[in-house]
Order: structure tokens, then C-alpha cells, then sequence
């Protein structure tokens, strides 16, 4: 398969000016006007842009465990179709990824559905209980390769096993993905606490319980000499800490997920638990502040924290709700939505923050490449002139928590090609 | 009216003193020696309460029984609920059963508003609290309260000063009252220690005060809340005693109030915590008219849901049963004879 050519003839690499792209081999032989498209399948690109394949830092696959709501097969489809060639699968698995066993169990799924790459994160704590280190050095060394940690879903909470972990992974090149949650601050917590959940009396979940979080855990990671991620970043309050990390010279990187890019607090008056994610919804100073970092590099990357849940945990009342959207569907339509449409950023800044950063934060080989011969042919295909309707029925993923059911976003992944081979082509999968 | 009461911000101000003008015609029923109405007989009132509360339970019972509907009542705790059947399937149930309309009270902030749009049933939704959220016909009998004791008949509340103290955090009373009196043109001020007053209530259409001291002389109403004594071990106060002494009611403090002033409270009350035994028991609290209150205004507000826009054909008969019964005709409830329009009913469905 991966000994195919195929030539993408036309099309705008990074959204510059027309070009045609040669795979071969599994790699890009050639890129320039005119190509010669002898013996090689032609992909008519004209208008389309050519972006190299996304990374996602933060991906619920879901199996082992529930795979009623994800599976890495049906999971790996969604990321193809939404133009990844890569995901990290996060831990909070049933049972936990805190073993090489497991972690390796997810790494071979992923390799035997085809669709994308998956990079398995590690706990950082048996159990994600917060209380001993996992066996992280085993999880680096296993198959799988495992280089993030994280406690996904569950806030390192405790200073020392936080510094510990940020201390430990560094002989591995590793880094801690901080879930920054202050427990006590957000017992119960529904929504993001502010004027509208003391309207709609459900419990706050307040911004300085991420903040102080976030706060701690830089000055932990000055402190030792280690990298740290955030995880999700969702307050203007973050962005000014993760910014005055930076200015320090610090390893600090963040994440922020799409729909803290587009949506508020205001959507949870609708009391539709599809809207009810953890971290919460923000307000709309949180968004343009979000927006902002993300373009200025303060965020470094967009993740999806793609959270599948069947539809019975989100066909209730809101406190009864699972807490989580799916979004690898529909990432690079909000991105370009919120940060393309808006000149906040370009295609090549795009490339930057869902691929080429997300890969480099991760340590990942082969991905975020630039769209130059001799680099991996992990390509993905836009059409950013097309204009949809969001229908969840139409999604790869098994779970349809999704929540732009009905609303138009732009743009539409046309191909993805993992390692020259179309996983996506024509919009669908191969 | 809207076809649901979810929220007191539902309520216009016409709508409102239309529920409180139907209330005191409700209200007059219960001095009748039959204390009946025949306006919706044949509908089915479902009582769904999910959270313990006798209280409410049995004022919309008694409110849906003397408007003559059936009424089912179906408490979560010993049911299908608490063998974990969610909501949804419960409102299926109710749904295939025939309800007309659902009276929910929820733990959960937001249930009844989820009932009402979620298009999992077609009956009309009355919240009768839900969580830390609403609860509306609260508000609207602590209005109707109000209005009799300091405006009148057919009056709104304009230029009234309305004190609501203590958990209002916590409090779906608060929120509905905050709502519903400004909606009446009243001034609300909220009182409570800053821990138990909600992040951005400064937006809310109403002054707060720490201090009760400060508000009680321009007070024309005190309503003093519950406060749950478990707060204190979340540190929300030190301890029962300092929260009784900062911002409870006792007969010093209701003396600094106006001749006129009323002290209200929802019930059920913590004696010697918000509000003194001395208080509670003085002819100036309203706490046991409240309740009388609460089974009119629940009246009028299942008789408007359900039965005010559309002629009750077969009710043509009952008011002629009264008539029979000895119920002097312009005693009969306004409401009511609006509905039985003998002209317009069509004989044959007389028999029915």
C-alpha cells in the first residue's frame, strides 16, 4: 500500500500558493508546479489547503473499559476523518493506563485499526488516585513508548507527588499533562461559577480553582527543571500565568480544546447537559483571552479532549450527566471558524498549533513534519470554502455528544493521508 | 401564561397578578362549606417529587383536589427512581399514563426546565422547586401574602421594600422571590453573611446588605429563610450561635421593624436559629397563613394551565350541582363561571 504514489495536484500548501505534492513510498518524493503524475493516483486539490496531518495531545479513546461509548477503532476513524494522523490516548481507562500492560494493549489497537496513530499517555498515579507514582519509567521503556503522563479527569492534587512526577519523568524526556482542578474548591461543581450559575443555582466551579493549580505547578516545574502541559486551559486567568511562565524561560506548554474557543457559560441555560464539560464552559472575556494566547503562541496548541459518552448519560437531568464532548469531527472546523475566519491566525499558524506543536510537546516522531520531501506523508486535505451543518448521525465516533448538532460550521477535511496512505479521501473513510 | 412554570422570570407582571387574582377567587372557595370546583375534573395532576417535601406535596394536592382533578402522586424514594430509572423513563411512564400535568420537585437544579423542553412528555411542568434553582408558586404565594397585608386586591407590589435574609445561596426560595417581586415592582434587598450569597449577585435586580441591622426599618416585609445547620461544617458560618446572633430574628430586632411589617417565612423553620420561638409565634409572622395561601395560588396556578384557555364543557353540570348544593351563584369563583359559559355549551354534552 504504502509503496503507491499519489499526487495531490494544485493544492495550497500551509494555504500558500498552489502547489502539487508527490507521495511515495509512504513519504513526500516531491513538491512543486507541474509534477509528473505518471503511474500515481491523481487527488484534484484546486482550492483545497494542505495542512500536515493533526495531532491531538488529548484523546478519550475509552477502550478498555467502555467501549459502549469509544472504541480505538471507532475513535482512530473519527480522528481520520477529522484530519488526524496522530491522538494521544489518554489513561482514564477501565482499567487505568497505569501499567505497560495496558498502555501497550492500547498502543497495538491503535496500530492494528490503520486509521491514525496512537500514542497512549500514562497515569501519573496507580489508579489515578493522586497517591503513588505509577510505574512511569516502565510505560516510557514498554512498546508503546509512553513519554506524557497524565492524571486526566483527576487533578495531581498533592504538591509533592506533583513535584515527584515532574522530577521523575525527566530521565525520560518526559513531561506531566496537568488536569488543573483544586479539588476542594470544585466539590460538586456544575458549571463554571459566575453570574450565571448563581442564576440557574447549579454549584460554581470556580476560575481560581485552575488558576492556583496552574499557578503551583509552574513555579513546581521552575523549581525541579522539568516540563509541565496543561491541560484544557479554559480562563483568562490561566493565560495570564502560562504567559508570565513563559516570559520566566520556563517549560511551560498548554493546551485549549475548541470549544473553549467558542462557546460560554450562556449555552448552560438551556440546562442541556451537552453542553456540560469538565473544565466548564467559560464566559466570552475567557474566549477572546483564549483566542488571543492561542494566536500569540501563549497556548501552544489546540487538543480536543474528544470525551465520548453513550446517550443515556447525556439524556438526562444536568447534575445526572456525564460530563464531556466529542471533537475530533469537528476541531479544525471550530479552529477555523474562531481563530482562520476571524485573522486571528493563518494556515501555517493552524499547522503550527495542531500539528506541529502538539507532536513536539508529545515527542512524537514521524508527525507535525513539514510538507517537504523526504518527510513522512502525513497529510490532511481542506476544503476551507465549504459550509455545513454539524450532524452528529453522520459521525464516525460511536458517541454523538457533540455540541454543534444543527449549527453551520466551515470547512471539511476532503483527504488524510497516514503515511501516504488515504485513511480519508473524498470526505470518507477508505 | 406560558404552557409551563419552570421559572418566576416565566411571569409577566399581567400574568402574575393574573395568578394572584385568580388566587384570592380560589382563596374564597375555601370558605365555602363544599370546598370544591369542578374545573378539572377528568384532568390527571402527577405529583413527581424526587426530594422529600410534605409541605408542597400536599399543598398541590390539595390545591389539584379541590380543583377536582385526580392527582397521582408518585414519590421517587420506594419507587422505580431509586432503583434507578431516570428521569426520562419516569416521564415516559407518567406520559403513557394520561398526565395532564407534572408538579416536579427535583434535587437536581434544572430537572423540570430538562421536563418541559426535552420533548420527552407533552403535559404542562410546574416546578415546585428544583435544586438550589426555583420555586415559583413559593414566590407567588409569599406575593399573594404580601399583596393582602400591604397593598390590596388587584394590586401589584410598586414602591413595597421586600428583606429576603439568610441562605440565599442556597436558596430557590430567594431566586423566585428576587424574580417575581421585582416582575411586581417591588425592591427587594438580600441579606445574608457573604459566604451564603451566590459569586455575581450584584447583577441581580436587587440590593444586598451584610448587615440586618441596616435594613430592618425600611422594611415592609421580612422574609427570613431556612438555614440548614449542616452549612457551618463547610464553614459557610463559625457556628449556629454567631449566625443566630448576626442574622437571625428575634423580638428586639422585629421591634426595630415597622408597625406595619410583616415577617414571613417558607417553612420549615429552624426556631432559635434564623427566628426566635417569640417571633414565630407573634400575630405579625405569616408563616401558617403562607400555607393556607400556597393551596390557592396552586390552584390558580393549575386551573390557568390547564384549564383557563380552553371551555370545560362538562363543568356546565357541576355548577349547576353547586347551585343545587346551595352555593349562591355569585359566589362562584369569577374564574369559573368564565369557563362554564351554559350558552355556549352544547346540550348534548351536557349529559356527560
Amino acid at each position: 500500500m504504502t509503496d503507491s504514489k499519489t499526487l495531490i495536484r494544485g493544492a495550497k500548501v500551509l494555504g500558500g500558493r498552489p502547489q502539487d505534492v508527490l507521495v511515495s513510498g509512504g513519504r513526500i518524493a516531491e513538491v512543486g508546479a507541474r509534477l509528473d503524475a505518471a503511474g500515481a493516483a491523481v487527488v484534484e486539490a484546486d482550492g483545497l489547503v494542505l495542512l500536515p496531518g493533526l495531532v491531538d495531545l488529548h484523546t478519550h479513546l475509552r477502550e478498555p473499559g467502555r467501549e459502549d461509548s469509544e472504541t480505538v477503532l471507532t475513535g482512530t476513524r473519527a480522528a481520520a476523518i477529522g484530519g488526524y494522523t496522530a491522538v494521544h490516548a489518554m489513561a482514564n481507562t477501565f482499567p487505568v493506563a497505569d501499567t505497560a500492560g495496558v498502555v501497550e494493549q492500547v498502543w497495538r489497537l491503535g496500530r492494528e485499526s490503520g486509521y491514525c496513530d496512537v500514542q497512549p499517555v500514562g497515569a501519573v498515579t496507580v489508579g489515578l488516585a493522586g497517591r503513588q507514582l505509577a510505574e512511569l519509567g516502565a510505560m516510557a521503556d514498554s512498546a508503546a513508548q509512553v513519554r506524557v503522563f497524565s492524571d486526566d479527569g483527576k487533578c495531581v492534587d498533592d504538591a509533592v507527588i506533583m513535584r515527584r512526577a515532574l522530577e521523575y519523568v525527566k530521565a525520560f524526556d518526559g513531561v506531566v499533562a496537568q488536569h488543573a482542578q483544586e479539588p476542594r474548591l470544585t466539590e460538586g461543581a456544575q458549571m463554571n461559577e459566575g453570574t450565571v450559575s448563581g442564576e440557574l443555582g447549579l454549584t460554581g466551579w470556580p476560575a481560581v480553582a485552575e488558576e492556583s493549580v496552574i499557578a503551583r505547578d509552574v513555579l513546581l516545574a521552575a523549581h525541579v527543571g522539568s516540563r509541565v502541559h496543561i491541560c484544557h486551559l479554559s480562563t483568562a486567568g490561566s493565560v495570564e500565568i502560562v504567559r508570565w511562565a513563559k516570559s520566566k524561560g520556563w517549560a511551560v506548554t498548554a493546551e485549549v480544546t475548541p470549544h473553549h474557543l467558542l462557546l460560554t457559560d450562556e449555552l448552560v441555560r438551556t440546562y442541556n447537559p451537552v453542553y456540560k464539560v469538565n473544565p466548564p464552559l467559560r464566559t466570552e472575556a475567557d474566549v477572546v483571552a483564549l483566542r488571543e494566547a492561542l494566536a500569540d503562541g501563549t497556548i501552544d496548541c489546540v487538543a480536543t479532549d474528544h470525551a465520548p459518552h453513550p446517550h443515556e448519560d447525556k439524556d438526562c437531568e444536568w447534575a445526572a450527566a456525564a460530563m464531556g464532548m466529542v471533537g475530533l469531527e469537528t476541531a479544525l472546523s471550530v479552529v477555523q471558524h474562531t481563530m482562520v475566519d476571524t485573522g486571528l491566525l493563518d494556515w501555517t499558524g493552524v499547522a503550527d498549533r495542531m500539528s506541529a506543536r502538539p507532536a513536539a510537546i508529545g515527542r512524537l516522531a514521524g508527525h507535525g513534519r513539514p510538507v517537504a520531501p523526504g518527510e513522512p506523508a502525513n497529510l490532511v486535505l481542506l476544503d476551507p470554502a465549504y459550509r455545513g451543518v454539524v450532524n452528529p448521525a453522520d459521525f464516525a465516533s460511536r458517541s454523538r455528544n457533540t455540541p454543534y448538532e444543527g449549527r453551520e460550521l466551515p470547512g471539511r477535511v476532503i483527504a488524510t493521508f497516514l503515511r501516504g496512505h488515504a485513511t480519508v479521501m473524498d470526505g470518507k473513510l477508505t | 401564561m406560558k404552557r409551563h412554570l419552570i421559572s418566576a422570570a416565566d411571569l409577566t407582571r399581567d400574568d402574575a397578578l393574573l395568578v394572584l387574582d385568580t388566587a384570592e377567587e380560589m382563596a374564597r372557595v375555601a370558605d365555602r362549606p363544599i370546598k370544591k370546583l369542578p374545573t378539572l375534573r377528568g384532568r390527571t395532576v402527577v405529583n413527581l417529587f424526587f426530594e422529600d417535601s410534605t409541605r408542597t406535596r400536599i399543598s398541590f394536592e390539595a390545591a389539584a383536589k379541590r380543583l377536582s382533578a385526580d392527582v397521582i402522586n408518585f414519590s421517587a424514594k420506594g419507587s422505580s427512581v431509586s432503583k434507578g430509572e431516570s428521569l426520562k423513563d419516569t416521564a415516559l411512564t407518567l406520559e403513557a399514563m394520561g398526565a395532564d400535568a407534572v408538579v416536579v420537585r427535583h434535587y437536581s437544579s434544572g430537572a423540570p426546565h430538562r421536563l418541559a423542553t426535552s420533548g420527552w412528555i407533552n403535559a404542562s411542568v410546574v416546578n415546585a422547586g428544583d435544586g438550589t434553582h426555583e420555586h415559583p408558586t413559593q414566590a407567588l404565594l409569599d406575593a399573594f401574602t404580601m399583596r393582602r397585608h400591604l397593598s390590596g386586591p388587584g394590586r401589584d407590589l410598586s414602591g413595597r421594600r421586600i428583606t429576603v435574609v439568610g441562605d440565599v445561596l442556597h436558596s430557590r426560595v430567594a431566586r423566585s422571590n428576587v424574580l417575581l417581586l421585582t416582575t411586581l415592582g417591588a425592591q427587594v434587598t438580600l441579606v445574608a453573611p457573604p459566604t451564603l450569597l451566590p459569586i455575581g449577585v450584584e447583577h441581580w435586580p436587587c440590593e444586598v446588605s451584610y448587615d440586618l441591622d441596616a435594613v430592618l426599618a425600611k422594611s415592609d416585609a421580612v422574609m427570613m429563610l431556612r438555614v440548614q445547620r449542616e452549612r457551618m461544617n463547610a464553614a459557610f458560618f463559625p457556628t449556629e450561635r454567631e449566625y443566630a446572633r448576626r442574622y437571625g430574628l428575634d423580638g428586639i430586632r422585629m421591634a426595630a421593624l415597622p408597625e406595619h411589617a410583616i415577617v414571613m417565612h417558607p417553612g420549615p423553620m429552624n426556631r432559635g436559629m434564623e427566628i426566635t420561638a417569640e417571633v414565630a409565634d407573634s400575630p405579625r409572622c405569616t408563616a401558617v397563613e403562607q400555607v393556607a395561601n400556597g393551596v390557592s395560588t396552586r390552584m390558580a396556578v393549575l386551573y390557568l394551565m390547564l384549564g383557563g384557555s380552553e371551555p370545560a364543557l362538562s363543568a356546565g353540570t357541576d355548577t349547576r350541582t353547586e347551585v343545587r348544593n346551595g352555593a349562591p351563584a355569585d359566589d362562584a369563583p369569577r374564574t369559573d363561571a368564565a369557563l362554564t359559559p351554559d350558552t355556549h355549551a352544547p346540550r348534548t354534552q351536557e349529559s356527560k
